[in-house]
């Protein structure tokens, strides 16, 4: 059921990935400061930009399961949020190799943008010790949803603080995507952009598809009072 | 149907005069308070703070021994069978996190009335900068209480108690300690008390109150569900 249209989207995910890398590479011209340097910036922030996204569209379906008690709300909520702290930890990597590259640090506590991410990201990477540790299979569904539009509501307001709490002052070190940007570096962000967020989906898609197997397997073994293997001491949301 | 004031009322007082009674909580965070206060005497090596040393000592402080209050907040509830109770009520349930959040202000109020004389007393040489330090202080609270009751209520359902209060709570608290330490640390310069950016540290603590009041007042109501 979950792997309906699951051939064609990861087709269409490939093919916008292979245009994306190709427009990188050698349609997009060498920025004037950094050089070849800046074209990381194409990875890293629709990865960044798609992670964030990824996390409210968790808070969206966990508000989802709240109305509507439908477990399989929960199950999207679950996903979302676990593909978006994997991009999370993708957007930190690459962001200290730009970083790394063009200012010499691994790390700037500087940048407000960097911090807030990395905020959100241990935010949401306490989600699963949150998750698991709540033994009842109904709680935890409904907990994690209460977390999940706490998160979802924390970040813009995260954003703001740590913004604020630059000195006004320091400088801005690098130019960000929005100003100035010339049209063959708008057009390949854009291209970028769309296929993480195909690739996103994409993988949201498989796995769901995947707990919705495991979870029928897991019902037709029980139906036979066959014993139910891959026995993992966490209760991971079932997808019916 | 209870009206909600009087409910509220009446868990508010339950809670206090419990508190009251059996001094669980307070000692604890006011004495924590002190101890670290030496801790960081020794660790930072200095007998004398102002500005954002100052500042970032008092709220590190502050915030972890709020944890300490925070981790027994539901505690009793859950082992006495106040949880069931309040199901059990004719009232409307918001109506316990409204109170809970009103207990855990009074006990970082109580705490704080102890824990910053004495931090005064410790590190600073002038206490000018006390006074509007008193607004931040109940603003700050305030988003602390809130934010900590909603993810109490949560923990003390769980395995892992005291360790997931922490965990999940101190991200969460990150931005009302940004404004915090924001606002205190021009408070607490050497020249004396100034005003750098004041009320707009005051309107993000502010901000950050009512979002995550509202937030923990609308959705308390699944967490009550059995």
């Amino acid at each position: 059921m979950y792997g309906k249209g699951l051939k064609p989207l990861s087709i269409a995910t490939v093919a916008m990935l292979a245009l994306s890398l190709s427009l990188v590479f050698f349609y997009a011209p060498l920025d004037g400061d950094q050089g070849f340097i800046q074209k990381i910036f194409y990875l890293h922030v629709p990865l960044a930009i798609v992670a964030l996204i990824g996390f409210v569209v968790g808070g969206v379906f966990a508000i989802a399961h709240l109305r509507t008690d439908n477990r399989k709300w929960d199950a999207y909520s679950y996903v979302s949020i676990h593909l978006s702290v994997i991009f999370g930890v993708a957007v930190l990597i690459t962001g200290s190799i730009w970083a790394k590259a063009s200012w010499g640090h691994w790390w700037v506590w500087d940048e407000p943008t960097l911090v807030s991410f990395l905020i959100v990201f241990l935010l949401y990477a306490t989600y699963y010790p949150f998750r698991y540790a709540i033994e009842d299979r109904d709680r935890q569904a409904r907990y994690a949803s209460v977390f999940a539009i706490t998160a979802g509501a924390f970040v813009p307001l995260n954003f703001m603080a740590v913004r604020m709490a630059q000195s006004l002052v320091h400088p801005r070190t690098f130019a960000t995507a929005e100003g100035g940007m010339p049209g063959e570096m708008m057009l390949t962000f854009l291209c970028s952009l769309v296929a993480m967020g195909l690739l996103w989906t994409t993988l949201v898609k498989f796995e769901l598809t995947a707990k919705s197997a495991s979870g029928q397997v897991k019902r037709l073994r029980r139906a036979l009072d066959a014993p139910v293997s891959g026995g993992s001491s966490r209760i991971a949301p079932e997808v019916s | 149907m209870t009206p909600s004031r009087t409910a509220f009322a009446a868990i508010l007082a339950k809670d206090l005069r419990s508190e009251l009674r059996t001094l669980q909580s307070l000692p604890a965070m006011a004495l924590f308070s002190v101890t670290t206060f030496i801790i960081f005497r020794f660790g930072l090596d200095r007998t004398a703070l102002s500005g954002s040393l100052a500042s970032g000592v008092l709220w590190a402080t502050l915030l972890f021994a709020a944890v300490l209050g925070i981790n027994r907040l539901f505690v009793a509830e859950r082992e006495e069978g106040g949880f069931d109770a309040i199901r059990l009520a004719p009232i409307d349930r918001s109506v316990l996190f409204a109170a809970k959040v009103s207990a855990l202000l009074v006990y970082l109020l109580a705490l704080e009335l102890v824990a910053v004389p004495i931090f005064a007393v410790f590190f600073l040489d002038d206490a000018a900068g006390l006074g509007p330090l008193v607004l931040v202080l109940l603003l700050t609270d305030l988003g602390l209480a809130a934010t900590g009751t909603l993810i109490s209520s949560m923990a003390v359902n769980s395995r892992a108690r005291d360790l997931l209060v922490p965990l999940v709570l101190l991200p969460l608290a990150v931005p009302l300690m940004i404004a915090a330490t924001g606002a205190t640390e021009p408070l607490l310069s050497l020249g004396g008390p100034s005003y750098d950016r004041f009320g707009t540290w005051l309107m993000v603590l502010g901000l950050y109150d009512l979002i995550f009041g509202l937030v923990g007042y609308a959705v308390f109501d699944f967490l009550l569900e059995d």
